[in-house]
């Protein structure tokens, strides 16, 4: 079984988030990066679907700047096989079209049966890229799944995905496309022997030339969406806590949720 | 502006709210342009009405058995065909987990811009739309602009846009799709919906939400807080502190890594209101806090707040809104 995870570089969860002065872009300085949370459930799941098969070989990839090496190494820590770095200056700008039509050229080389991407970057928090990557394969997708199981034809694969007030089962041939969700596994750390190993791994660095990309293809002015503004979402001010024992205190709310915020 | 094309989302026959925010949205955004809608689904022809009287000049009908269940290549191949045909400038869905799936689909098909999770939509003289949409988990707001005013694909955060009144004197034109999308190359296939047993009111959806965290102590004391729910017309969320101590499963989760919601009410118990759980919640229009702890972050973002015990409160709140609900 060939199996690639799609990853991206992004700014740690917990990190603090401001717009820098020109509202351009975020402010990056101090920040640490990591792997997307939702990339790490597909590495997860690629190295179990490896292990339960005894075979296979994983793949991770990704576009981004000389950074997104610490990234690559990361999941080879945990046991991918080898890495592509895709990196180019002409990219800079790139919105998700081009983006997935450079993962689609890496991607095909490799004459894949399952394709991994998080269910979204959160950073632009878009969940467009691995449903563009299917379409531009001719490939099968299902998106923001939380249990897969790959069928014993090793053909087919069956993943749930949740909807409102349920659950979707969906029956997929592969080769395939999954974008991953919460819920779906817990990722493993890299451990010592790991990382020292990870260091041996293949990584191997992509430009567009090489995957006979035309540099004019992509990039800021190619992209039919751009980024325009970026500011701090809307401060709340705190209301007064109200006043008087637990049945006052109850009884204002009610009054005011109907004739202030009129909700009831 | 041209023409702007709404994927009226439907379950189990009935059109989902969003949908009809959705038009709302297409015809603040129309002027004179038209507002196409396409409603697909088994059992769908009852909607079209709802549809017309709530802004649509036209619907576009699927009523057909093999579409009962979704499929991210035939629902997205119908819309992409009736997006072409119609030259649309502008696509709409809901951000629902449909619409997440199918908004880009159709951008993948089209090849136009899209912009997910739109709290706000604008347009300039030609047609070109710029979103305003939440970023890194809603620490960020930013402004995107499409740079082509063709086939440009929104997907709209539930209850943010206004519905519009109905107007029920409308007459409405529909027009059934054929012949059909293909489906017999569609290689991923719905076997079977299961429905939670939990979710009276989903979530997302929701007008108003009642959300309890680990002051609740215990699982069996979530019924407190469903009572409340119950009472309200509400639903029921959680904090990550609740669902990872295995009190709630995961769909309940509000936050960074659960569900982003904006209901017009939001009432926290026993959530301390973290940055993660604030970062789902945010942006709902009232926020009360019941909280012990006069310095929990959540009353920094609360309209009301009542320091004290949740398990006093929250039973005396829910025993006025079933008086006032009796009036
Ligand atoms: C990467 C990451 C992602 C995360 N994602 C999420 C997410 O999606 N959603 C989320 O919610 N959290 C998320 N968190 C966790 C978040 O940081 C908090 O730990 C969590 O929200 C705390 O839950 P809580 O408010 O229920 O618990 P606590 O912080 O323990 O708060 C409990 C509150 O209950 C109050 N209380 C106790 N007893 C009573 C009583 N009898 N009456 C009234 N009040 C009482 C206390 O004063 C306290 O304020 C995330 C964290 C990380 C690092
Ligand atoms: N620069 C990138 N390199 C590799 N994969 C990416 C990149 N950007 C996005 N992806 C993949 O696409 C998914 C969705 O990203 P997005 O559409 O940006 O939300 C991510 O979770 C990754 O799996």
């Amino acid at each position: 079984m060939k199996i690639a995870v799609c990853i991206k570089q992004v700014p740690a969860t917990e990190s603090k988030i401001k717009p820098a002065a020109d509202g351009k872009d975020i402010d990056r300085t101090g920040l640490s990066f990591v792997v997307n949370p939702y990339d790490e459930f597909g590495v997860e799941e690629a190295l179990k679907i490896k292990e339960q098969l005894g075979e296979g070989r994983i793949t991770v990839i990704s576009i981004g700047s000389d950074k997104t090496a610490e990234a690559l190494r990361t999941c080879l820590a945990v046991g991918a096989d080898q890495a592509i770095h895709i990196k180019d200056a002409a990219l800079e700008g790139s919105d998700a079209h081009a983006l997935a039509r450079v993962l689609t050229a890496a991607l095909q080389r490799e004459n894949l049966d399952i394709i991994f991407f998080g269910k979204q970057a959160i950073d632009d928090d878009s969940g467009a890229v691995g449903i563009y990557v299917a379409e531009m394969m001719n490939l099968p997708h299902v998106s923001a799944i939380n249990k897969l199981e790959i069928l014993s034809d090793e053909n087919r694969a069956v993943a749930h995905r949740q909807i409102e007030g349920g659950t979707e089962i969906i029956e997929v041939s592969l080769p395939a496309v999954f974008t991953c969700q919460k819920e779906l596994n817990e990722p493993r750390y890299a451990s010592l022997p790991g990382i020292m190993k990870a260091k041996q791994k293949p990584l191997s660095v992509l430009s567009l030339a090489d995957l006979e990309i035309a540099p004019d293809s992509v990039g800021l002015d190619n992209a039919v969406i751009t980024l325009d503004q970026l500011s701090p979402p809307p401060t709340r001010t705190a209301g007064t806590p109200l006043e008087g024992n637990a049945e006052e205190a109850v009884s204002e709310l009610v009054r005011l949720l109907r004739e202030e915020a009129k909700v009831l | 502006m041209g023409h702007i094309l709404v994927f009226a989302e439907q379950r189990d026959g009935k059109l989902k709210r969003v949908a009809l925010e959705a038009l709302g949205a297409a015809r603040q955004l129309a002027a004179d342009a038209q507002v196409l809608a396409i409603l697909i689904g088994e059992h769908t022809a009852a909607l079209t009405q709802t549809l017309t009287a709530r802004g649509a000049d036209k619907v576009y009908l699927i009523d057909d058995a093999g579409f009962s269940h979704y499929s991210s290549e035939g629902y997205g191949r119908a819309v992409a065909d009736i997006a072409k045909k119609e030259e649309a400038t502008l696509i709409l869905m809901g951000a629902t987990a449909l619409g997440k799936d199918l908004g880009p689909k159709v951008a993948a098909k089209l090849g136009g811009p899209f912009a997910g999770d739109c709290i706000a939509l604008e347009t300039d003289s030609e047609g070109k739309i710029t979103a305003t949409r939440p970023m890194y988990g809603g620490k960020i707001i930013s402004t995107v602009k499409c740079r082509t005013a063709t086939y440009q694909v929104a997907t709209l955060r539930p209850n943010v846009f206004p519905v519009n009144d109905p107007d029920d004197t409308k007459e409405s034109l529909v027009e059934n799709i054929a012949p059909l999308p293909d489906l017999s190359s569609v290689k991923a296939v719905i076997k079977e919906v299961l429905a939670s047993a939990n979710t009276k009111v989903e979530l997302t959806e929701a007008d108003i939400i009642v959300s309890g965290g680990r002051g609740l102590k215990a699982p069996e004391n979530f019924s407190i807080i469903e009572a409340l729910a119950d009472a309200l017309g509400a639903a029921v969320g959680a904090s990550r502190a609740a669902v990872d101590a295995g009190w709630k499963p995961h769909s309940y989760q509000v936050g960074l890594t659960g569900k982003t919601v904006s209901p017009s009410l939001y009432i926290a118990c026993g959530v301390s209101g973290a940055i993660q759980h604030q970062a789902g919640m945010s942006s709902s229009k009232y926020i009360v806090a019941i909280n012990k702890d006069p310095n929990a972050p959540i009353f920094k973002i609360a309209n009301y707040g009542i320091v004290g015990d949740l398990f006093e409160i929250v039973p005396l709140l829910t025993e006025a809104v079933k008086k006032i609900k009796n009036e």
